[in-house]
């Protein structure tokens, strides 16, 4: 009886892991990592060139940034079919989705502006002239403020979402690749990638409350290329990919003093945490894989082999 | 006599013998440090690492080496130590040693025992220090490296025993460093993983496939990340055996005794 009791019980248990979805722009492809088992359980074809990619807040939805298509492709999850495109300008790099799950703010490169997408209407709701190559897209927890930041201007430029309109401007570190805004919106962290150095302001005021330079040893300045960012769970720290110099920079986020290092693969970009936000996984280009950090030790317990040039990265949590 | 009594005196006076010598201690811990702080350093950006087993993930040069210099510090103490023989033969000691009434292999086996333990006392130092600096391992790797510490210091003083039965003096020391101890070491995974040098040099790649203390260190390292190596293992047991069979056919009374200089009496 109790063997039986035992037998329904595990069968009735749906073996359902979270999910890691990371782009690889040299495969056209996205691999699909169980964050249980920490192994490839798919691969799915997509658009050329994917970079950008994000889930609805639901997880029932993919938007992936299809840069050389110059389209943004909506996957469903469960089987990785392309559902349907979204016309997104010529060629998205970067996007963020609004809370509301309702528009979707992409970042054309070529164009110098930011197409604000509806994602039920499937249409392009306006353009924003921003500065020359943009690239960074964050907005704000409460949805209020879309930050886009332009490569070649060195700005961060500031979007009211309700009007659409640019509200302020700020100068950051030459080549600024990404933008996140802390947890509780107070902050807004931008990275400069030839400046080496993130740039901290105050939301409310998009005054510069501090700046943050790298210093590994035994790794040469140039190589310190800050892009991606990522807040830890509870706000307390922020990660740094940095890119050439292969490591992922520990940030206090009170003190904005950096920690420590932790050794990833080679050329890292991008970051996302578990929904169980226990570990973080980073996308290492140049090696073609994704090491996953222990959040708790802050050590690289794996690094995962995905395809050609793994690029941005998102989690989806299936149950 | 009984066999304990001999065996605990052997013990013994191998390790007042290396509590006495503190430079030899200090010199047995500076070595591995010196490559640990300085040559380590200095290359960590220079050697792209990919990823072997036991490895996960990317790891730094530092951690890279830290099994090769565990096996380093043995392959220095136990060749220090069985080459002690030369000494003793000497100075008349091995004559004492070698016609106690036991059988020559169990003499023999209680020297490398005493040898291979104090070549694992040094080990635990370097461990320790390697520890503040940064390199920490998970305990249980800590406590599964000892036997295969254990296992590579008893071959390499095995070895060392073997070689010391052919040395009549101890100046030959020298002739052991450059055609034992650095080859040896060199041509080992203690410095750099295998395909790299098969990238490189695909003969040295064999040789070094082939060098016992590679399967030492290897063994060593994936003990470390609570992993057995089972080949490394079958072929460090292997060279243990082979060194310690020539060790005890070498210390053989008829051929011990006629030594050049008539100075290695073993009157068993």
């Amino acid at each position: 009886m109790i063997r039986f009791l035992l037998l329904t019980t595990l069968l009735s248990t749906p073996a359902m892991a979270d999910e890691i979805w990371v782009t690889n722009e040299m495969d056209d492809s996205v691999s699909v990592i169980d964050t249980t088992t920490l192994e490839v359980i798919a691969i799915y074809p997509t658009g050329e060139r994917p970079r950008g990619i994000t889930t609805s807040r639901d997880g029932s939805l993919l938007y992936i940034c299809a840069s050389d298509s110059d389209a943004v492709q909506v996957m469903d999850p469960t089987s990785g079919a392309v559902l349907h495109e979204l016309p997104s300008g010529e060629d998205p790099e970067q996007f963020v989705l609004a809370p509301d799950d309702r528009l979707l703010y992409i970042a054309n490169e070529d164009d110098a502006i930011t197409t604000v997408v509806d994602t039920r209407t499937r249409k392009i709701v306006t353009q924003i002239d921003v500065g020359v190559e943009p690239e960074g897209m964050a907005i704000s927890p409460d949805g209020r403020v879309q930050v886009t930041t332009s490569e070649t201007t060195n700005m961060a430029h500031w979007i009211d979402t309700e009007t659409h309109e640019i509200i302020a401007n700020t100068l950051v570190d030459p080549r600024p690749r990404y933008a996140e805004f802390s947890p509780d919106g107070a902050q807004l962290w931008v990275s400069a990638e030839i400046g080496g150095t993130v740039s901290v302001f105050e939301a409310a005021t998009q005054s510069e409350l501090g700046k943050i330079s790298f210093a590994i040893k035994g790794v040469q300045p140039e190589k310190l290329q800050p892009v991606g960012i990522r807040f830890s769970p509870d706000g307390a720290r922020v990660f740094v990919a940095l890119g050439p110099a292969n490591h992922i920079a520990v940030i206090d986020a009170a003190t904005l003093q950096v920690e420590r290092y932790i050794l990833v693969g080679r050329r890292v970009w991008q970051m996302a945490i578990s929904p169980d936000q226990t570990r973080l996984f980073t996308t290492n280009g140049v090696s073609g894989d994704v090491t996953v950090i222990d959040l708790k030790t802050l050590e690289p317990i794996k690094t995962i082999k995905v395809g050609r040039y793994p690029w941005g990265v998102t989690a989806r949590k299936t149950d | 006599m009984t066999p304990l009594i001999a065996a605990r005196a052997i013990i013994a006076r191998e390790f007042a013998r290396f509590i006495t010598q503190r430079e030899r201690f200090l010199a047995a811990l500076v070595r591995p440090l010196v490559w640990l702080f300085v040559f380590a350093a200095g290359f960590r950006a220079a050697l792209g690492l990919s990823i072997i087993p036991p490895y996960q993930t990317y790891i730094t040069y530092e951690t890279y080496i830290l099994p090769g210099l565990c096996g380093m510090v043995l392959l220095f103490s136990g060749m220090q130590s069985s080459l002690s023989l030369v000494h003793d033969r000497e100075n008349g000691a091995m004559r004492l040693l070698l016609t106690a009434p036991l059988p020559r292999w169990f003499l023999l086996g209680a020297k490398l025992l005493a040898g291979a333990a104090t070549g694992l006392a040094q080990v635990v130092v370097f461990l320790a220090i390697a520890w503040i600096y940064g390199l920490k391992l998970k305990w249980f790797g800590y406590l599964a490296m000892l036997p295969a510490l254990l296992l590579a210091a008893l071959m390499l003083g095995a070895l060392g025993l073997a070689l010391s039965s052919r040395i009549r003096q101890l100046e030959n020391f020298a002739g052991v460093m450059n055609f034992v101890i650095f080859p040896m070491f060199f041509m080992s995974t203690a410095l750099y993983p295998l395909w790299k040098m098969q990238e490189n040099a695909p003969i040295l790649a064999s040789l070094c496939r082939a060098n016992p203390f590679t399967h030492a260190v290897e063994l060593i390292r994936f003990a470390a990340y609570g992993q057995l190596n089972l080949a490394a293992l079958g072929w460090t047991v292997m060279a243990t055996g082979v060194f310690f069979a020539a060790a005890v056919w070498g210390f053989e009374p008829a051929r011990t005794r006629g030594g050049p200089r008539g100075t290695g009496g073993a009157q068993g």
